[in-house]
């Protein structure tokens, strides 16, 4: 049996009620008023297409072994190198193996992330591959006051595709591919430029995904009335509900485009939709998934018994429900780059970064892999020829030790309003981990009164610095203090 | 087996300059400050000076690289000149050379000069330095800054003690009510203004828990010592001659930013390099015995914790010494006498130099205001880097009675 075996999600916990956007730019742009309901999850300023990629990636990773990973997929349109594989550094920050894997980025495309798990699903079925994991993430920089801003959130899902304990049994796909190009993003170019919204309604969603779905059936002998659940994306929520009706897909078998609690998420978005889908599934139900940009991807799985034995990651659910609202549009538009507010001339004193050091310690810098001394068993961080206890001392004498998953609680800590942030206070601090080990390191996504010394935390892997004169963005992993709430 | 460096070495002369922000002057004008001052406080000419050591922190704002910047301002005579740099310690490390020079027979007179330009980079506080640790360190090392990294150390030290964090926030503000009292009566310290602990509780915050009264001056100066035997000293005729007692270094070598066993509330260095400057000086009680200091104060929860390090306070003791006035100019140990770092101010290179240039002063009764009643033994204490990994310096400087 070939299909889905492990889910994972990933939606960022600032949220942004849509009534914010209006309030501040409605002035501007009226129209906006017209979909001013629900909100939009929002990156922190420390995230980015691959960070997201890499915690949905952790998440659907949760129980499942990343070193018999044989391929990781990569897809998304907003990724920070255009040479460079993206999926290269997920890769490095799940410590995957190096040697006998496949790793690769889908692009360019909305539809990118069904594309992706086809080409998962191809290779599995066909013997190749035994376990392709399929990330994607989005996070589209918007003008402001435009649909697009009210539209798009943030977000990342992960789907596991493998032989093995499959929780959802692949049925089937059809594509159609063609030049529909209801907005484009250029080279070089920071946003999305959109056609006239009446005809991506009405030409595009509304006439090619159904068109593609009515294709998988012919071609599959299938019924519409066959599934339970039918995902895709769309985020006029006018024209998703249309879709259903041309399709004669009752409202309730619809899954729901999650417009009021995060926005659209791009390409991940078929993806987080079928993750909230499968988190709501039950063995025997059968889900049909399309996506949409430049034509269509449909997908059929059909749930397995194996999904009541199944331990549900964070998932979607999870990451919804951590929730904080963003009350600050400025904050949000200062998080995008949007406006420009001054760092000062202590941000401005960025060096290259050394790709020769990177390349040393990629393990270390990317993976969060420390040591752990064969001769006193200290894990340690960071790496270094001799052990750090000061009985032992012994030298080259180490095991990989993997921090990333370890729990830790913060020993020390401070708010910083000196370093140049974009969000001051830096806070950061000492953790230490269970089982030993410490780590001098960023905090991330909380405030500095809610942070106290004996409180719980996780690492999460961010963006550490962009050098905007390179093109550079360095990643390391950062304390996430485990409160909740906040703002 | 090693006796020490007690009594084999003596201050013949002493300068310091007025620290500030002297936007006026570069380097050059303040390293010949200085030496003016020492060279005609020592009595000797330019040419008997045998060696020169320079101490220097962030070489690159400022002097630059090697120690042609000292040996062309001074005009030295075409001697050994030798720049060191050890973080905060780089003064007293500049020092240390020059001791040693002087002990070890290499040269009868020897120069030690610190400086620092920090006001040409454009931005308060000390310079960006996150890529000061190399290509490595700037791969994962956190968004930090000196304030931030200290003030760690009091949400470490209230934790271990079991404190409220606002006690330990009292505490520190006496440190630098205490200093800015001191600072005013010295005409060439940086901030010459006394505070009141609601100003300094008062103040905005830098890094928490530490506000801007938490923080030392951000200063430009220059201070030097030349030193020779106390032979020699007496053969030129110097009297009431000021010698070395005990000059230590510790170094971190990584427990604290990576072994568990480290509490986060003292320094490792400090209270190693202190029990060995005890011993070399022949000091068995320091409580007692040291007559005054001038520790590393870059912020007020660093003297807070250093008082315990130098085996001063007990452990956990500190806040209730402070709050007795223990460390006060009439208290049983003065600590920053002449201001500290906090209101002399902090130009790194300098400030170990500008540490013994007060006790040389007291000792010789020559501190004006600040007079204290005949000391016998001064301890200089510097702390560079931070606490998760540090450089520590000790001088112990007191009156040779041989």
């Amino acid at each position: 049996m070939v299909g889905i075996t492990s889910y994972g999600g990933y939606i960022p916990r600032y949220r942004l009620s849509r009534m914010a956007i209006v309030q501040n730019m409605a002035w501007y742009f009226p129209v906006i008023m017209a979909v001013a309901g629900g909100e939009k999850s929002v990156a922190n300023w420390d995230e980015d297409a691959v960070s997201m990629a890499v915690a949905a990636a952790r998440d659907c990773m949760t129980n499942k072994d990343r070193k018999a990973l044989d391929a990781l997929y990569l897809a998304s349109t907003t990724l920070p190198f255009a040479d460079r594989l993206n999926a290269g550094i997920v890769a490095a920050a799940l410590n995957m193996r190096e040697e006998g894997v496949i790793n690769a980025d889908f692009t360019s495309c909305t539809k990118a992330a069904t594309t992706a798990a086809l080409a998962a699903l191809d290779a599995i079925e066909s013997g190749k591959k035994d376990s392709v994991l399929v990330a994607a993430a989005d996070q589209r920089i918007t003008k402001m006051a435009t649909m697009f801003e009210m539209f798009y959130g943030d977000g990342a899902a992960a789907l596991l595709f493998g032989k093995d304990d499959v929780i959802a049994e692949f049925k089937g796909s059809y594509s159609m591919n063609c030049d529909f190009v209801d907005h484009y993003r250029g080279q070089d170019k920071t946003f999305d430029y959109g056609w006239e919204e009446r005809w991506m309604r009405d030409e595009g969603y509304g006439k090619i995904i159904p068109q593609a779905i009515i294709g998988f059936l012919k071609k599959t002998g299938m019924k519409i009335e066959d599934f339970n659940k039918v995902v895709y994306p769309c985020y006029f929520g006018a024209t998703h509900r249309g879709i259903a009706k041309t399709l004669g897909v009752e409202a309730e078998k619809v899954q729901n485009n999650m417009h009021n609690v995060c926005g659209d998420t791009g390409t991940a978005h078929p993806f987080v939709m079928l993750v909230a889908a499968l988190e709501e599934a039950k063995p025997g139900d059968k889900i049909l998934v399309a996506s949409f940009g430049q034509g269509c991807d449909v997908l059929a799985f059909e749930v397995t018994e194996k999904i009541a034995d199944y331990k549900a990651p964070v998932g979607i659910k999870g990451s919804l429900a951590n929730r904080v609202e963003l009350s600050n549009y400025q904050k949000y538009t200062k998080f995008r780059d949007l406006i420009t507010a001054d760092l000062g001339i202590r941000g401005e004193q960025f060096v290259n970064t050394s790709m020769t050091a990177l390349w040393r310690n990629r393990k270390m810098v990317l993976g969060m892999v420390g040591s752990k001394c064969n001769k006193c068993g200290t894990p340690q961080f960071p790496t270094m020829p001799v052990c750090v206890n000061p009985d032992c001392w012994s030298s080259h004498d180490f095991d990989d030790y993997e921090f990333s998953n370890v729990d830790c609680k913060v020993a020390m800590y401070t708010g910083d309003m000196l370093a140049a942030s974009v969000d001051p206070p830096a806070i950061y601090g000492m953790v230490e981990f269970e089982g030993g080990g410490k780590a001098f390191i960023d905090f991330t996504d909380c405030n500095l009164d809610q942070v106290k010394v004996g409180m719980p935390a996780k690492l999460s892997f961010r963006k550490r610095h962009y050098d905007k004169e390179r093109g550079y963005t360095g990643y390391f992993w950062k304390a996430v203090p485990q409160i909740g709430g906040g703002e | 087996m090693a006796t020490g460096i007690r009594d084999k070495v003596a201050i013949i002369g002493m300068g310091c300059t007025k620290f500030g922000e002297r936007w006026n002057d570069g380097p050059e004008e303040l390293m010949v400050e200085a030496f003016e001052e020492c060279l005609a406080d020592a009595g000797i000419e330019r040419k008997q000076i045998g060696a020169a050591w320079l101490g220097c922190c962030f070489d690159e704002v400022d002097i630059g690289k090697s120690a042609l910047p000292a040996s062309l301002a001074l005009r030295l005579p075409n001697i050994a000149v030798t720049r060191v740099e050890n973080f905060c310690a780089s003064g007293t490390e500049a020092f240390r050379g020059a001791v040693y020079a002087v002990a070890s027979g290499a040269c009868d007179i020897a120069l030690a000069i610190g400086v620092e330009k920090l006001k040409d980079i454009g931005y308060g506080g000390l310079p960006e330095f996150s890529s000061a640790m190399g290509p490595r360190n700037y791969l994962y090392f956190p968004n930090a800054t000196a304030p931030g990294c200290f003030a760690m150390l009091a949400t470490g030290y209230a934790a271990k003690y079991g404190l409220d964090i606002n006690d330990v926030k009292k505490a520190m503000a006496h440190v630098s009510v205490k200093s800015h009292a001191n600072g005013a009566l010295n005409p060439k310290a940086h901030l010459r203004k006394p505070v009141t602990e609601e100003q300094v509780l008062n103040a905005p915050q830098i890094a928490f828990p530490l506000g801007l009264f938490d923080c030392c001056g951000v200063s430009d100066g220059s201070a030097a010592a030349i030193v020779t035997t106390p032979e020699m000293a007496k053969s030129l005729g110097k009297k009431d001659l000021v010698t070395v007692k005990a000059l230590q270094l510790s170094l971190s070598n990584g427990t604290e930013q990576g072994f568990h066993d480290w509490d986060g509330a003292h320094f490792v260095t400090t209270t190693k390099a202190s029990i060995a400057a005890y011993k070399e000086a022949g000091i068995t009680n320091p409580r007692e015995e040291i007559s005054m200091m001038e520790v590393h104060d870059c912020f007020s929860i660093t003297e807070l914790v250093t008082m315990e390090d130098l085996h001063i306070s007990e452990r956990g003791q500190a806040p209730k010494d402070i709050m007795d006035g223990f460390y006060d100019r009439d208290g049983g140990v003065p600590c920053q006498v002449d201001g500290g770092l906090k209101c002399f101010g902090h130009p790194i290179g300098a400030s170990g130099l500008r540490m013994l240039y007060e006790m040389y002063l007291q000792l010789h009764g020559k501190a004006g205001d600040r007079q204290l009643e005949n000391p016998k033994y001064g301890l200089t204490h510097n702390l560079g880097g931070f606490p998760i990994m540090n450089v520590c310096s000790i001088g112990i400087v007191g009156k040779y009675d041989g």
